[in-house]
């Protein structure tokens, strides 16, 4: 064995698992309240005020649903694109890094055609992000593929690579007139910047596009041939290319899918969030992702109930340094703890 | 002459940490187990060994927490991978980030708060000597361990009985199963022992190198030692190697600065990362049927030399790494 057969057992939906999923499911989350509250506890806060706010916050003003929803709009993206990788058993975990790449690629025709009419030049941005996230994703998958390199380790190294070269771009070729600063690039022209809701942060086309891109992976996945193979593939390679599926390929094209994906993610954080190339352009979000596709695993429907929660929850908890004195990370926390009571929960139910 | 030495010398001290956390890790994953949250354990531990040395006022205390914290984050992977079935590159993933956020949630009282640290300590009479004084025997307490945890892994892995148990784990766990070797209980074990060291790794910083405590304290070094581990092939020596050299492109990096300005030191950090994957890749060219073929067909005078460069380089990971545990 070399030092790529090291990956680990494909994450398949073991049988058990489906029995009393309601249960087990329910045992996750109370176990996961629980251990917040005893965390939040700890540092003195009182855990119903934290969680009213955790909960309902994102709900407070029209400025906390907007920022909620541009929140949602990339992390859908993401984890609709893991759910793919996730089906051909694949450990994703470069996807921050296709994001960033996804940044950079659509910052490209933006630098390139500032003239072009801002339309035009949004596709652009969406088609460069796109293309930008699925070249990064297809460089792991030749690792994985053509050099047999665990995609694990492949994706943790191009993530730190893609932000050595946001952060290289940012501070050299594309650093702002006059003194470079860490802080980002100069901002776009207001111009450029996707029409948001008046007065709001809520630029429509995010959402539209993330929802319509979830619903294409759902029907891939649910209802082609080409998902069922994916499928097949996570399940057992071996077997799947004894029925005649071509399984090195299948693994390459969901990776090359869910890096397009992410960089469609790239993409919104440029033109509809940030308005520029920042050095942490991904803000965490394909960590994130990956947390919302270990709960949902390979079923694209669960994906916009558990990645708005997770975003509802990321945005209510803003709140809670000024409301209760207390650091953000507790969302953090909540959804870390929800997905480790839930892989609990998973072992649990399948022990005989 | 006297600059290089203290800056030689600055490098083995910066490279300490990245020695517990990396040999902690060679160690659970030469018994067949990945401990991906390293990078969340180690903050996790830094953060607790902050607080329990400052509130104590013992830095004992504070180092013993530390060990403790992440060896109890070490004891959960393995509840769930070892004994429930779950994948360990999930369950690892899964608290690396939940760790980091509980360290930065715990932790907000203590940020930037000033706190005890570990005192220097020359050894007397060494300390004197030349070259060797000023390099080896001119720092404190904890870096003078991690010069002799080195030696002390090699020694466990390669030289006891225990070490060849230890390494079946990781190759042949079902032969060692068959001998009556205790898999699963002793994964449990090296597990929790290779988290204690990540906690030590954790707490170097907070107590000693990066004095205090911030958010993200330690940022990434979790990740940099997994890739170290992979880039030294599950070698201690490699994997040493592997640490100084990646410290003393850190201290190169921040020193050309000014030579470069174009380049901004944090993209050096990408360094060890890169050679990770390089090295992955050529470990399995190297050891292609293809490359087999190759080497074949050289001359018989090249060709002893190159074997020996291709089975130096080419060190596979341990068989079983990251599999779970089926009895018989």
């Amino acid at each position: 064995m070399t030092a790529s057969d090291q990956t680990a057992p494909a994450p398949q939906a073991p049988r058990a698992a489906r029995r009393s999923p309601l249960i087990f499911g329910a045992l996750g989350l109370v176990g996961a309240l629980l251990f917040t509250s005893a965390v939040l506890l700890s540092s003195g806060v009182p855990p119903l005020e934290a969680y009213r706010l955790i909960f309902l916050g994102a709900f407070s003003t029209p400025t906390r649903i907007s920022d909620m929803i541009m929140l949602a709009a990339p992390l859908l993206l993401c984890s609709a694109g893991l759910t793919l990788t996730f089906a051909a058993g694949l450990y994703n975990l470069g996807v921050e890094g296709q994001m960033i790449l996804g940044a950079v690629g659509a910052m490209i025709p933006l630098r390139l055609f500032p003239d072009l009419p801002p339309p035009l030049l949004w596709a652009l941005a969406f088609a460069g992000g796109a293309a930008g996230g699925a070249a990064w994703a297809t460089l792991a998958a030749w690792l994985r593929v053509g050099l047999r390199v665990n995609e694990i380790f492949a994706g943790l190294g191009l993530n730190f690579l893609a932000s050595g070269i946001a952060l290289y771009l940012v501070l050299g070729p594309w650093r702002r007139v006059g003194q470079a600063s860490s802080s980002g690039t100069e901002p776009l022209p207001k111009d450029l910047w996707l029409p948001t809701l008046d007065r709001l942060r809520l630029a429509p086309a995010a959402p539209i596009v993330a929802l319509v891109a979830l619903a294409i992976i759902w029907a891939a996945v649910t209802r082609t041939r080409w998902g069922l193979e994916l499928r097949a593939v996570g399940l057992n390679p071996q077997a799947a290319g004894r029925m005649g599926v071509p399984a090195a390929r299948r693994l390459a094209e969901s990776l090359a899918a869910c890096g397009a994906l992410a960089g469609l993610a790239g993409a919104i954080q440029i033109i509809g969030v940030f308005h520029q190339l920042i050095p942490s352009i991904s803000s965490g979000i394909g960590l994130l992702a990956l947390l919302v596709v270990l709960l949902v695993r390979a079923s694209p429907a669960w994906v916009l109930p558990i990645a708005a929660a997770f975003a509802v929850f990321t945005v209510g908890s803003v709140q809670l340094p000024l409301a209760l004195g207390t650091d953000s990370s507790i969302a953090g926390v909540l959804q870390g703890a929800l997905v480790l009571f839930a892989l609990l929960a998973r072992g649990l139910s399948a022990r005989k | 002459m006297e600059q290089i030495l203290i800056d030689l010398a600055a490098v083995l001290a910066a490279a300490s940490p990245l020695i517990f956390a990396t040999m902690g890790e060679t160690i659970s994953e030469r018994a067949g187990v990945v401990n991906l949250s390293l990078d969340g354990s180690m903050l996790l531990a830094a953060m607790v060994g902050f607080a329990v040395a400052k509130l104590s006022g013992s830095l004992a205390l504070g180092f013993a927490a530390a060990a403790l914290a992440s060896a109890l984050v070490a004891l959960v992977l393995g509840v769930l991978s070892l004994s429930l079935g779950q994948s360990q590159t999930a369950v690892g993933f899964v608290l690396a980030l939940l760790c980091t956020d509980l360290s930065s949630f715990l932790g907000a009282p203590y940020v930037r708060v000033p706190g005890p640290a570990v005192p220097h300590a020359p050894v007397p009479g060494l300390a004197d000597l030349p070259l060797l004084g000023p390099l080896l025997f001119n720092h404190d307490l904890l870096i003078y361990a991690s010069f002799l945890l080195l030696p002390a892994v090699w020694w466990f892995l390669y030289r006891t009985r225990a070490g060849l148990v230890l390494r079946a784990l990781g190759e042949r766990p079902q032969t060692a199963y068959a001998r009556g070797v205790p898999v699963v209980q002793l994964r449990y074990l090296y597990l929790v022992l290779g988290g204690a060291l990540v906690g030590i790794a954790g707490a170097a910083y907070s107590l000693d190198l990066k004095q205090g405590w911030s958010y993200r304290h330690t940022f990434g070094t979790g990740w940099i030692a997994l890739a170290i581990v992979i880039f030294g092939g599950w070698q201690p020596w490699r994997v040493a190697i592997g640490c100084y050299l990646f410290a003393a492109l850190q201290a190169i990096a921040s020193r050309s600065q000014g030579v470069l300005p174009s380049v901004p030191t944090q993209v050096f950090q990408v360094a060890p990362f890169v050679l990770m994957i390089v090295v992955l890749a050529l470990v399995n060219l190297l050891s292609s049927p293809g490359a087999a073929r190759r080497l074949a067909a050289l001359p018989p005078t090249l060709r002893r030399p190159a074997e020996r460069v291709v089975a130096w380089l080419a060190t596979p990971a341990p068989a079983a790494l990251g599999q779970p545990f089926q009895r018989p």
